[in-house]
């Protein structure tokens, strides 16, 4: 049951949201470099680091659907990359308006950080697509582990490279060298990384419940059709079946 | 880089926080439809199982 303590999961979410935004704006000092346009590191930065982590949760938890066979770890690698292609959404958006302010472009393609995000958001763009193009439920979630796998295995190689080439103007973030967060701004930054992390959990838990519902509702139709006929069969879809009666009160 | 003013930076920042609320609300309205259908499903079931009850009420009267 995902839904179990969903409300307090929110609430905790909303306080420290709003906890985080009044940091943010009221209690966080401006940066001496960029101003108050540095405020924008606060959404960016968190959005980014929890969107990879998401592809990288996606990847563990297909691990465990083909280590287990049990379709409902797909469903939960499916939601998990779903939520992360959402919160990756917001990072390419926010981070060109910073690259707009900042650096007077709405893009810069020599910039590997912005680039090689933009791969990966790239690659997981495939993953619906690859989904849909498998019509049978088993080979459609066998396939996407694998796909998700070898992907979230790509994420952090990718932001390895990244860190490791020289040739780069993007703030660090957590590094000692440069960009090292003086106090309070790490306190916030830190409250920030929660805050992003409890939403993503959130939406994910939220997204399961929904999908569970359905699961659930779709048995019911089934326990209370006139003789015993299955129910339609799903219309094709991206999302692994959420028909299966194995998920049902779990 | 030369700090920008409050009145440069303050629209970008606006609009990025912006954007990260639309989204989250995006989200919500996409959920909201999904919660309408299974409200919608379940009220199909209701009904079907209150028909289902009727009937066999019905059958237990006709036979008695």
């Amino acid at each position: 049951m995902y839904g179990k303590r969903l409300r307090g999961l929110a609430l905790t979410t909303t306080a420290l949201l709003t906890l985080t935004l009044v940091a943010v704006f009221f209690w966080a000092p401006n940066d001496a470099t960029l101003g108050f346009l540095q405020k924008i590191f606060y959404i960016h930065v968190p959005l980014a680091i929890i969107t990879l982590s998401g592809f990288i949760a996606g990847g563990v938890m297909a691990i465990q659907h083909l280590r287990s066979g049990d379709s409902r770890w797909d469903l939960r690698s499916y939601v998990a990359i779903h939520i992360s292609l959402v919160f990756g959404v917001g990072v390419l958006i926010t981070g060109s308006i910073w690259a707009r302010a900042a650096w007077g472009h709405w893009w810069v393609w020599s910039e590997p950080t912005l680039v090689s995000f933009l791969l990966v958001m790239l690659l997981y763009a495939t993953y619906q697509p690859l989904r849909f193009a498998i019509e049978d439920p088993e080979r459609q979630a066998r396939a996407a582990s694998v796909f998700a796998i070898v992907a979230g295995v790509f994420v952090p190689i990718c932001f390895t490279i990244v860190r490791l080439s020289t040739a780069y103007v993007h703030p660090r973030t957590l590094d000692d060298v440069s960009g090292n967060l003086p106090g309070r701004m790490q306190v916030v930054f830190w409250l920030s990384l929660a805050s992003v992390a409890l939403l993503w959990l959130l939406l994910w838990r939220y997204e399961m419940t929904s999908k569970n519902a359905s699961a659930q509702l779709r048995r019911l139709r089934q326990l209370l059709s006139e003789d015993d006929e299955l129910p339609p069969p799903l219309r094709r879809s991206a999302a692994p079946s959420v028909g299966a009666p194995e998920m049902v009160g779990r | 880089m030369p700090e920008l003013p409050f009145h440069t930076a303050g629209p970008y920042v606006a609009a990025a926080y912006i954007v990260f609320v639309a989204l989250i609300l995006l989200y919500v309205a996409i959920m909201a439809g999904k919660l309408s259908r299974i409200e919608r499903e379940l009220g199909e079931l209701t009904e079907l199982a209150a028909a289902r009850r009727q009937g066999s009420r019905e059958d237990v009267g006709g036979e008695q």
